[in-house]
């Protein structure tokens, strides 16, 4: 696996029932895009996160399929819905196998 | 051998003489919506030249001066965020992490804004002391200057001081090593014979090709720079213009770059640390 | 055969121009369009592109896509040597059918975002970003 991966999501801790709330995640990775050589003029192979996904207590809020042109430690901003008291799971794939997950708790008033 | 200086002497003036964007631009850096920083100030009196001393921060467009208004968007905190497991990692002979003897990483608030100084008679900069502190207190490995694990670590511990104002020491022991460093910032270097001063003194706000030049603050290392989508340490970039100049540059960790990291550090006193900072 | 100034430079533009718009990219753009309308008609609407008129660096660019009522939006750049950036899927627990990114621009070039919307229908805006190079590198 790419070393030193490590992600960062921002949710609120509290939201009113229906409420719209934004978040925010970062995560650590080169995103080798293939593109590159390195300095004895080989292609450096392709080596990134090819999708994102976000769930809230099973359901889907947003499913994103990356292309290398997604910057090195890779960002996201969207906005969720959050029907009841529960819990964000996030999941990045990366294209060699592993699977990166976080998930946060979220309090619904 | 004159005509050559005469031609470089020309293409200097032609790279500088591009249309002026104009100053740096009016925006207040407030961080997190809490930490007011001290973007613009009055030059320390040792600065001859300059009256106003202005943060990077300034120069950088609306998009890249985003990326520092929140710790979430700043892409640096992840290697921030490194730096703590580091600090809290057992590494060495010896079974210990940083935190054995240090505890709490907040105890470094106000060291990184008097950094480089001198310590028992030599000038120590950050990367010196968390490398001596390795291999005294741990008994481990030196880390590589500007590796990851290095520069996550320069930056936890420059995040302590943040918003507080740069005050390095430049008198007393200091003096001799403020000097060696104060003419280096004056002295002509590389087949284009530019100086520091040359971009950092005389034109900054001025376009370099496609580069809004600035006063070259060091008041935000390390930097995560967009181009190399990483934290880059103030030796790595004093090397990268040197490089710009065609120079054969001195090495990170020279006594020569402690010397000039010093006295630039010495023209941001009053200036708020920003590390880490976000640039282009 | 003698060419005059002029058509020397024209010649000069012409080759330019061949450079600056490879087919291949080109082309990949379209299938990649392809992929996703299968072949419908692409209209205009209800859709945002946020991107920055002057990128300061080509390797992170904050763009944003918004489209209400989209079921999923596309993003390309034109000028890559792989037009493709990625595709935001809008799941049922979507806040609203919007997500900004950081992504990486080979040149001045134009970015485009398609959205699919509920109705099965696709409407498509553009945004040209110009990229600073051969400032001072690190």
């Amino acid at each position: 696996m790419a070393s030193g991966v490590k992600p960062r999501v921002k949710v609120p801790k509290t939201a009113s029932a229906g409420e719209t709330i934004t978040i925010k995640t970062l995560i650590s990775h080169p995103m080798e895009s293939g593109q590159r050589k390195d300095k004895e003029g080989n292609l450096i192979p392709r080596s990134i996160i090819n999708r994102f996904v976000v769930e809230f207590n099973g359901e889907n809020v947003i499913d994103v399929t990356m292309e290398p042109a997604i910057s090195t430690n890779p960002y996201f901003e969207f906005e969720a819905v959050v029907p009841e008291s529960g819990e964000f799971v996030f999941t990045w794939y990366d294209d060699d196998g592993d699977v990166y997950t976080t998930s946060k708790n979220i309090e619904a008033s | 051998m004159r005509t050559i200086l005469t031609a470089g002497s020309f293409a200097v003036v032609a790279l500088l003489a591009a249309p002026a964007l104009a100053d740096p631009d009016e925006d207040n850096l407030v961080i997190n919506d809490e930490l007011q920083m001290v973007t613009e100030t009055a030059a320390p009196a040792h600065m001859e030249h300059v009256d106003t001393i202005y943060s990077g921060w300034r120069f950088r467009t609306d998009e890249t001066q985003a990326l520092q208004i929140d710790d979430f968007e700043n892409p640096a905190m992840i290697f921030v965020d490194q730096g703590m497991d580091l600090f809290n990692s057992v590494d060495g002979t010896e079974g210990k992490s940083c935190a054995s003897c240090h505890e709490d990483v907040a105890a470094f608030a106000g060291f990184h804004a008097e950094m480089p100084k001198v310590m028992n008679g030599k000038l120590v900069v950050m990367e010196d002391f968390i490398n001596g502190h390795r291999a005294r207190a741990m008994g481990a490995e030196p880390w590589k200057w500007s590796g990851p694990e290095m520069q996550a670590m320069v930056a936890l511990i420059g995040l302590q001081s943040r918003g507080m104002p740069m005050n390095v020491k430049i008198d007393g022991d200091a003096a001799p090593y403020w000097e060696q460093g104060k003419e280096m910032y004056y002295t002509r270097y590389g087949q284009l014979e530019l100086s520091c001063a040359n971009c950092h003194e005389d034109s900054y706000g001025l376009m370099i090709r496609a580069d809004h030049l600035s006063q070259g603050q060091i008041n935000g290392f390390p930097t995560y720079r967009l181009k190399q989508a990483k934290l880059i340490s103030r030796h790595n970039r004093f090397r990268g213009c040197i490089r710009d100049t065609r120079a054969e540059t001195f090495a990170e960790g020279s006594d020569e770059f402690r010397a000039l990291e010093l006295y630039v550090a010495s023209r941001s006193n009053g200036l708020s640390v920003e590390t880490p900072a976000v640039r282009q | 055969m003698k060419l005059t100034r002029r058509e020397t430079l024209a010649l000069g533009l012409a080759a330019t121009t061949v450079t600056v718009l490879p087919f291949r990219a080109v082309a990949a753009a379209e299938d990649q369009i392809a992929a996703f309308t299968g072949g419908a008609d692409i209209g205009s609407g209800d859709i945002t592109l946020t991107a920055p008129e002057i990128a300061e660096n080509g390797n992170t660019v904050p763009i944003g896509v918004e489209a209400p009522g989209a079921v999923s939006i596309m993003v390309l750049a034109m000028g890559n040597p792989n037009p493709d950036v990625g595709t935001f899927n809008f799941g049922p627990l979507a806040g609203s059918q919007s997500a900004s990114t950081r992504i990486r621009l080979a040149g001045t070039q134009d970015v485009l975002a398609i959205a699919k919307m509920g109705d099965g229908s696709f409407i498509q805006t553009s945004s040209t970003v110009k990229v600073t190079i051969g400032g001072c590198g690190g």
